[in-house]
């Protein structure tokens, strides 16, 4: 079984409430059982995100499906948890230069900042996720060792994170650097507690996952359609889109309990009312053919 | 199927070819989709490109009819214009006989022939039956034999494959696996593979996998057990003759996937994008290829 996680919109124009409440309940109904659905950074960063409080609110929530939103912390935290959310998500980066840029902060003052956020979660029994970007290169850096993917991602799991998603921010990665910092990150943190968030940047994105898959990794983040990419990494585009991935796990007969074609009409909903192409080949192909 | 897969796909991750042999098919394959007639001046420049990049096989041009694939009608000029590198192989199409005499007069040194993967699509492809496709191929590889001319084939196995123990056992040196219009997954490729090997064996196949549904990175990742790849600079073109059917996989795609598993090609990615670029500049269209993209924006 595997779960997928669609994550949340990184666009320029601000799309309206309604459009992403409409998205997240399509999502809903097509057998996701994990939608990320929006998160509470300040509307100062991430302008597209402001409206999390309604979003949050306004969604129909579907039994057996999570809604996680990103905190980045403790304000967040206590904002997320008083508009009703039941999980929360940390984002910590493998690279320095990285978390300074992106979240404005030191790897290790987001850790405290994160500690903050874990321990109040533990006291409401909310559980948390923790993602570790630029997992196999980063924008500044370039070269990222595994050992300092493997530090990160074992100090978020050892607070108290139940699942980390190792992030290829910048869709740099291939099969090849993907096995390396795979088998040296589960050292540290057991494979089932391991997720891929892979970017299709350079295409790799559905062997890099393949490659995940092959060493026992359950959990793949995607996004309908493609959407997204991140705001600060220069000339990061392109999620990989969930419909390709189900399509390829599909193929191989591995259970997802999602629907395709239900994503495929989702993902047609999102991008006429963003006025914009998909990025998924399986939805390009099955318009073409009709 | 999830847990064979998956360890079939376990056990071909330990067993990586150190090198993999790209076959380069946008000159043919890749231009013969494309609306606008491509100069042939413009098709010579780019072969040559090609031929720098360190490509060890270019498919240049197809011996059809030019009533069929009006793309192809300069063949003769192409064969002849463009500058062969030494230790690079240029084969050309060859569906019968007289495409083959014509070849060889221009040049050729090596040709491939293309069945088809079932009836229908044989009919409409190259208009005949599969049976009357394989007789002309005879004829070709006993003219071929007879020129000491290496012929390699083509099979288009979406629906399993048909008939690649026969291009085998008449000669060609080399059968390239076709997913023609980009369905296949690593699932079915396992399965295709796993079959095929049976009558063939693996150092005499290569995969040609199309990128329509977005499939043919990990396609090709799973074949790895095969170590000859075919695929189009740019992501050129794909088949006229199946509905929908368009993407071959991007070179530069490929490249870049192989040499970061620490597979060598021999071929310099960024001279590689330099006739990507050049080829997308004079028939006016995007790149295929997400490293071209990438590259661009960086």
């Amino acid at each position: 079984q595997y779960k997928y996680r669609k994550i949340p919109l990184c666009y320029m124009e601000i799309v309206p409430t309604r459009v992403k409440i409409q998205l997240i309940d399509m999502l809903s109904a097509t057998g996701l059982c994990v939608i990320e659905a929006t998160s509470f950074v300040s509307s100062k960063w991430v302008p597209q995100m402001a409206d999390h409080t309604d979003v949050v609110k306004g969604i129909q929530r579907v039994p057996h499906v999570q809604y996680p939103v990103l905190t980045p912390n403790i304000q967040g935290f206590q904002d997320a948890v008083a508009a009703g959310a039941t999980e929360v998500a940390v984002f910590g980066s493998a690279s320095e230069t990285f978390s300074r840029r992106n979240i404005n902060c030191s790897i290790s003052e987001s850790i405290l900042r994160f500690e903050e956020v874990i321990s109040a979660a533990k006291d409401r029994q909310i559980p948390v996720r923790g993602y570790v970007s630029c997992a196999l290169g980063c924008p500044h850096e370039g070269h990222i060792e595994p050992s300092q993917v493997a530090e990160v991602a074992k100090k978020l799991y050892e607070m108290g994170c139940y699942e980390i998603s190792l992030g290829d921010t910048i869709g740099v990665g291939t099969p090849g650097s993907m096995f390396k910092m795979l088998q040296t990150v589960m050292n540290d943190v057991p494979i089932s507690a391991l997720a891929v968030h892979c970017h299709d940047t350079y295409g790799q994105a559905l062997p890099n996952i393949l490659t995940a898959l092959q060493m026992g990794v359950s959990v793949v983040d995607s996004a309908v359609a493609g959407l997204g990419g991140c705001p600060y990494a220069q000339g990061s585009s392109g999620n990989v889109s969930t419909e390709d991935v189900l399509y390829m796990l599909h193929g191989m007969g591995i259970e997802t309990g999602v629907n395709l074609d239900k994503v495929i009409e989702t993902g047609d909903f999102i991008c006429n009312a963003l006025g914009r192409r998909t990025n998924s080949k399986v939805a390009q192909a099955r318009s073409r053919t009709l | 199927m999830c847990v064979f897969c998956l360890q079939t796909c376990v056990k071909a991750a330990h067993a990586l070819p150190q090198t993999v042999k790209i076959v380069e098919v946008g000159p043919r394959d890749g231009l013969q989709n494309e609306k606008t007639v491509v100069p042939t001046e413009a098709k010579i420049n780019l072969i040559n490109m090609l031929s720098e990049s360190g490509l060890p096989v270019i498919e240049a041009t197809s011996f059809v009819s030019p009533k069929w694939v009006p793309q192809m009608a300069d063949q003769v000029e192409v064969m002849q214009g463009i500058s062969k590198k030494p230790g690079v192989s240029y084969p050309v199409l060859t569906p019968n006989l007289k495409g083959f005499q014509a070849a060889v007069s221009a040049g050729a040194s090596e040709v491939a022939i293309f069945g088809a993967a079932s009836e229908l699509f044989s009919k409409k492809n190259i208009n005949c039956s599969v049976e009357e496709s394989l007789q002309r191929f005879e004829e070709v590889m006993k003219a071929a034999k007879e020129a000491a001319v290496p012929v390699r084939g083509y099979v288009s196995c979406v629906v399993g494959c048909p008939y690649e123990d026969r291009l085998y056992s008449m000669g060609c040196y080399e059968i390239s696996l076709g997913d023609t219009i980009g369905v296949g997954t690593p699932g079915s490729m396992t399965k295709m593979l796993e079959a095929v090997t049976k009558e063939v064996p693996v150092s005499a196949l290569a995969v040609h996998c199309h990128d329509t549904y977005g499939q043919a990175l990990a396609n090709i990742l799973i074949a790895l057990q095969v170590s000859v790849v075919d695929s189009s600079v740019a992501g050129l073109g794909g088949c006229p003759y199946a509905q929908g059917a368009s993407g071959n996989v991007a070179t530069e795609d490929v490249v870049y996937m192989l040499h970061g598993l620490g597979i060598k090609t021999g071929v310099d990615l960024s001279k590689l994008m330099d006739a990507g670029a050049f080829i997308c500049r004079t028939i006016n269209r995007k790149t295929s290829s997400k490293v071209a993209q990438a590259t661009c924006k960086l």
